[in-house]
C-alpha cells in the first residue's frame, strides 16, 4: 500500500462523474449534434475561414472569390457576403458558386476563388519559404566543412540530409538524383509541413490540405510527369516489349504489356489514394472525438465530464498518431516516388 | 416499393461490409509485420532500429491497400 493516496485520488478522479447525477436537471429544446455534418463540414473546402461560433453567430474570414462569368465574361472580385446579383451558392453542388445565365440554367462560371485549401496552402509556402532561407543563410556565413550547424538549423540539415541521401541518391541513382533532387525534396517538405499544419486546431492551421483528393492528384500527376516524361527508351521497351516469352507478349495476346500500361497510371494512383484516405482519416476521427465533448455536454452534466475526460486524452493519443502518419506519409510519398523515377531509367541488362 | 427499400438497404450494407473486411485485413497484415519484426528485434537487438524504421514503413504500405477499400466504399454509401 505504498501509493494508497494515488489509487484513492485516481478512484475519488474516475467516479466523479457518477456524483453529478444527483443533481441533473434535465435540458430540453436542444437539437443533437450532428456529427458527421461538423466533420464533413471540416473537412471539406470552403470560401470563408471559419474560427468558432458562439449561440449561432459565427466568426469567420471572408476569403476573396474571383469569378469570371461566362454570360458576360466579365471578372468579379469579391467575398462571399457580396456575391452579385447573377450568382448564386447552389445547395445541390456542395455549395459551389453557380451562375444563373440568361436562358434560365444555371451553369458553373471559371472560378478562381482563394477557397481556404488554397489560402492554407499560400501560408505553408511562406512558412517553408521562412525556414529554409533563414537556414541557407547560414551556410552562407560558415563553412560547412569546418563546422556542422546546431539547433534549428542542424535539424534542417538531418532531414534535408536523409532525403537526399537515404532517398533520392540512394533509389535514383548516383547517375541522375541530382535532376530529381530537388523535387523530391519538395515535395516531402511540402506534404510533411501541410499535414502537420493540418493538425493545428486554429487559425493560421487547420485547414485540411492533403486531405483533398484533387490536392493529392495533382501531386500523384507530378510524379507521373517527372517518371514518364524522363523516360529513357529502355524504360519504354520494357513497358511494351519485355524480354518475357512470346505467348505473354504477343500471341494470343499482349498480356505483360498491357499490364504495364495500366501499371503506368496505377501506380500514381496509389500514391494519390494513400495520402488522401490517411489524411482525411486521420482528421475525421480527430473531429469525431472533439465533437463527442460537445455531445457529452449537450447531454447533461455527467455525461460531459465523463466523456470530456475520455475524449480528452483519446485526443491526445490521435494527436500524437497523426503526427507520426503525417512524416511516415510524407516519407512513404517521397521513397515510391524516388522508387518509380528510378525505375524510369532502368540500367540496360539482358543476358549476353 | 419493399423491394428499391431492400435493395437499398443491401447497397449500404455492402458498403459497411466491404469496408469492415478490408479492415480485418489491414490487422492481420499489420499484426504479422509487427511480429516478424518482434522476432527479428529479440534475434538481433542491436538492429532494432533499422528494423523498427522498415516495420512503419511496411505498415503503411499496407494500410494505404486497406485505406483504398475504404474510401471507395465511403463513396458508394449514399
Amino acid at each position: 500500500m505504498k501509493h494508497i493516496k494515488s489509487i484513492l485520488l485516481l478512484v475519488v478522479v474516475a467516479l466523479l462523474p457518477l456524483s453529478s447525477f444527483a443533481s441533473e436537471e434535465k435540458k430540453e429544446g436542444g437539437e443533437g449534434i450532428n456529427i458527421p455534418e461538423i466533420v464533413l463540414e471540416h473537412l471539406a473546402d470552403a470560401y470563408e475561414w471559419h474560427i468558432c461560433s458562439y449561440e449561432g453567430k459565427h466568426l469567420s474570414i471572408p476569403l476573396p472569390i474571383i469569378v469570371r462569368s461566362s454570360a458576360t465574361g466579365e471578372w468579379t472580385f469579391c467575398t462571399e457576403h457580396s456575391l452579385p446579383q447573377n450568382f448564386f451558392f447552389n445547395q445541390e453542388k456542395h455549395g459551389k458558386i453557380y451562375e444563373n445565365m440568361p436562358d434560365g440554367t444555371v451553369e458553373r462560371p471559371l472560378d478562381l476563388s482563394i477557397t481556404k485549401s488554397v489560402a492554407q496552402i499560400w501560408i505553408v509556402v511562406a512558412i517553408l519559404i521562412t525556414i529554409f532561407l533563414s537556414c541557407a543563410r547560414w551556410y552562407k556565413k560558415h563553412d560547412c566543412k569546418q563546422e556542422a550547424p546546431s539547433g534549428f538549423v542542424g535539424c534542417m540539415e538531418m532531414l534535408v540530409m536523409m532525403i537526399h541521401d537515404d532517398v533520392a541518391k540512394a533509389l535514383v541513382g548516383e547517375a541522375y538524383y541530382r535532376r530529381y533532387a530537388p523535387y523530391l525534396m519538395t515535395v516531402f517538405f511540402f506534404i510533411f509541413t501541410t499535414n502537420l499544419v493540418g493538425l493545428i486546431p486554429i487559425f493560421p492551421g487547420g485547414g485540411n490540405v492533403t486531405g483533398n483528393i484533387n490536392i493529392t492528384f495533382f501531386l500523384a500527376i507530378c510524379t507521373m510527369i517527372a517518371v514518364n516524361f524522363n523516360g529513357n527508351k529502355e524504360y519504354w521497351k520494357e513497358i511494351f516489349w519485355p524480354e518475357v516469352p512470346l505467348f505473354l507478349k504477343a500471341y494470343p495476346a499482349p498480356l505483360i504489356p498491357v499490364i504495364e500500361l495500366v501499371g503506368i497510371f496505377t501506380k500514381p494512383f496509389a500514391l494519390m489514394v494513400r495520402l488522401f484516405a490517411n489524411m482525411m482519416a486521420g482528421h475525421a476521427v480527430i473531429l469525431s472525438f472533439t465533437c463527442i465533448i460537445f455531445l457529452g455536454w449537450s447531454m447533461g452534466t455527467a455525461y460531459g465530464i465523463g466523456l470530456n475526460l475520455f475524449s480528452g486524452l483519446m485526443l491526445l493519443f490521435m494527436n500524437l498518431v497523426e503526427v507520426l502518419v503525417a512524416f511516415v506519409q510524407a516519407y512513404v510519398f517521397t521513397l515510391l516516388s524516388a522508387v518509380f523515377i528510378g525505375l524510369s531509367r532502368p540500367a540496360h541488362h539482358h543476358a549476353e | 416499393m419493399i423491394s428499391s427499400l431492400l435493395l437499398d438497404g443491401i447497397a449500404a450494407m455492402g458498403c459497411g461490409l466491404g469496408a469492415g473486411l478490408a479492415t480485418i485485413g489491414a490487422g492481420l497484415g499489420i499484426g504479422k509485420i509487427g511480429g516478424n519484426a518482434m522476432d527479428a528485434i529479440a534475434r538481433q537487438p542491436e538492429a532494432s532500429s533499422t528494423i523498427m524504421t522498415n516495420m512503419i514503413l511496411t505498415a503503411a504500405f499496407v494500410e494505404g491497400v486497406a485505406l483504398f477499400a475504404v474510401v471507395a466504399c465511403a463513396f458508394l454509401i449514399k
